[in-house]
């Protein structure tokens, strides 16, 4: 279980990316983060596991207190979250076990890890999560020889090689097509559900994140201004979060499209 | 549309902007002729009238080659390789971690060691391996180790100034997700730099190891040893034909280095 508390950012420019978050996300909760560009969607989650710097407040990981840690203990914080990104982030000219591997890194010496001698254990592991997100003959290709969808699902497996207690995911579908987009974050939703693990997942796309997620929070401008169900997300919330828009017309278009990618929609092995 | 009378003129320099180009050029060329006299004051000009002939006259005695002299170019030719191989060697290894403290996403000190490591990149890089030779030979004496240190300190700066160009260009996202992992500092470098920048370091290295090659051929010159000192001694003889065998060699040497070179940055892209 996750709790932020009164977590504010403010950047040495002079921005304030984050004023005063407070939730808590139990285990199991799959929750979509949205709101505008720059609302403060990505520092929040860097801010969790502290690629950015916090300026005030706290985040409690179980009974981890996360904004004070420093050094080995921070990078053995670090190991129990694992994050997706939004460009894979993957290592490209290492073959993708390597990749799955790296998300051992906070277990292994530098030395076993230099010579890539990792326990039998966390290879078979991963070899299990590269099955679990259909990816097991791949693994000894180089990570840029695969495709968009193929490489977010790499990413997902380092994150989850990590066993971690928490799921972060900045935008992971977010150059990615529709049916791919759909296809992984279905793979995020349905392994959160089997691991019980909580995930916040930032998302532009309202309507993926209405599908997806169990709870929707809504940024604007560093505040939250909306927090409930996905059905729960009105016009009246969506005005709040994103400005004026004709949001009927914008959820009707997204659901004739849906329709189509449902049908479709039976794990289609995918071609680099 | 027809151009009518209100069409606007449009001009691509002003009236003005044309006055100073002409007044820019009309100081470069009186700038070249000012030059040029200063240049040619001390210039004999019945040895210049005379060039042709004398071209023509060493190039005479520089034919045929004098190829029984290559027997005893293989040892210092041997030393050569090895100058410009062990020199390239020490460089790189003393470059590596100039190159990580001097890159601003990697050094551990902005203000502190980071521009001590520019520093050490300049000086290294503003000196001809030939002086640091001719210095080095003072110190420790003639022979093939001056010239290895030589090449050696030569190559760090440009080693490192590249290498730590192309650190500062790699993709910060992959680092980030290394990080984000857990992983310590020296599994971060492990994993999320070296791979982004080893095809940068294989051709770096390998285009410097090139460049050592010719530079060696001449660092006997000033007594470090190689295929310089036998061309020391051919020029100071007036052996014109054995200074062809010596040139004809070092030009094979290069050949190769650059044949290899070309075959191992194919390898690693």
């Amino acid at each position: 279980m996750l709790e932020l508390k009164a977590l504010s950012k403010t950047y040495k420019t002079g921005d304030r990316a984050l004023s005063d978050i407070s939730f808590s996300v139990p285990a199991g909760q799959v929750v979509g983060l949205i709101g505008p560009s720059g609302a403060g969607k990505s520092s929040l989650i860097r801010c969790i596991n502290r690629l950015v710097e916090p300026s005030s407040g706290s985040v409690c990981l179980g009974e981890t207190e996360l904004t004070t840690l420093n050094g080995r203990a921070l990078r053995q914080a670090r190991r129990r979250i694992g994050m997706i990104f939004q460009e894979y982030a993957l290592v490209e000219r290492l073959t993708v076990m390597e990749n799955v591997l790296s998300g051992r890194l906070g277990y292994v010496s530098g030395w076993r890890s230099f010579l890539r001698r990792y326990p039998q254990t966390d290879i078979d592991q991963a070899f299990g999560l590269l099955d679990r997100v259909g990816l097991s003959e791949h693994y000894n290709k180089r990570a840029d020889e695969l495709s968009g969808g193929q490489r977010q699902r790499v990413g997902i497996a380092r994150a989850l090689e990590q066993n971690p207690e928490l799921l972060l995911a900045d935008e992971p579908t977010a150059s990615l097509d529709p049916k791919t987009s759909r296809q992984i974050m279905r793979l995020i939703q349905s392994v959160c559900r089997e691991m019980n693990l909580p995930a916040i997942i930032n998302i532009h796309d309202v309507v993926l994140a209405q599908n997806f997620a169990d709870r929707i929070i809504g940024l604007q401008a560093g505040q939250v201004v909306f927090d409930g169900l996905p059905s729960a997300l009105s016009h009246d919330a969506l005005t709040r979060i994103y400005g004026a828009e004709d949001w009927d017309q914008v959820q009707q278009n997204n659901e004739s499209q849906n329709d189509e990618v449902q049908l479709s929609n039976t794990r289609v092995p995918e071609r680099s | 549309m027809m151009p009518g009378a209100d069409a606007q003129t449009w001009r691509f320099r002003s009236p003005k902007q044309h006055l100073m180009r002409w007044t820019g050029w009309f100081w470069l060329i009186a700038l070249t002729v000012f030059c040029w006299n200063l240049m040619t004051e001390n210039t004999i000009w019945a040895f210049v009238a005379d060039a042709p002939r004398q071209a023509s006259d060493i190039g005479g005695r520089m034919l045929p080659p004098r190829w029984g002299y290559l027997s005893d170019l293989w040892q210092p030719l041997w030393d050569t390789l090895n100058i410009a191989t062990l020199g390239t060697l020490i460089g790189v290894i003393i470059a590596i971690p100039v190159a990580f403290l001097a890159a601003g996403n990697t050094t551990p000190s902005r203000h502190f060691v980071r521009p001590l490591a520019l520093l050490i990149i300049v000086t290294s890089r503003s000196i001809n391996s030939l002086i640091w030779a001719l210095l080095l030979v003072a110190i420790i004496g003639p022979g093939l180790l001056a010239g290895i240190i030589a090449i050696a300190l030569r190559s760090v700066g440009f080693v490192a100034k590249l290498l730590y160009e192309a650190i500062e260009e790699i993709d910060e996202n992959q680092v980030e997700a290394i990080r984000a992992t857990g992983a310590s500092g020296i599994q971060v470098i492990d994993y999320g730099i070296v791979p982004q920048i080893l095809p940068a370091f294989c051709g770096i290295s390998v285009f410097r190891w090139d460049i050592n090659i010719r530079e060696s051929t001449i660092l006997g010159l000033v007594g470090a040893g190689g295929l310089g000192l036998q061309l020391q001694s051919s020029l100071s003889t007036l052996a014109w034909n054995q200074v062809t065998v010596i040139f004809l060699v070092i030009l094979a040497t290069v050949i190769a280095s650059e044949w290899v070179s070309a075959k191992v940055r194919q390898a690693v892209l």
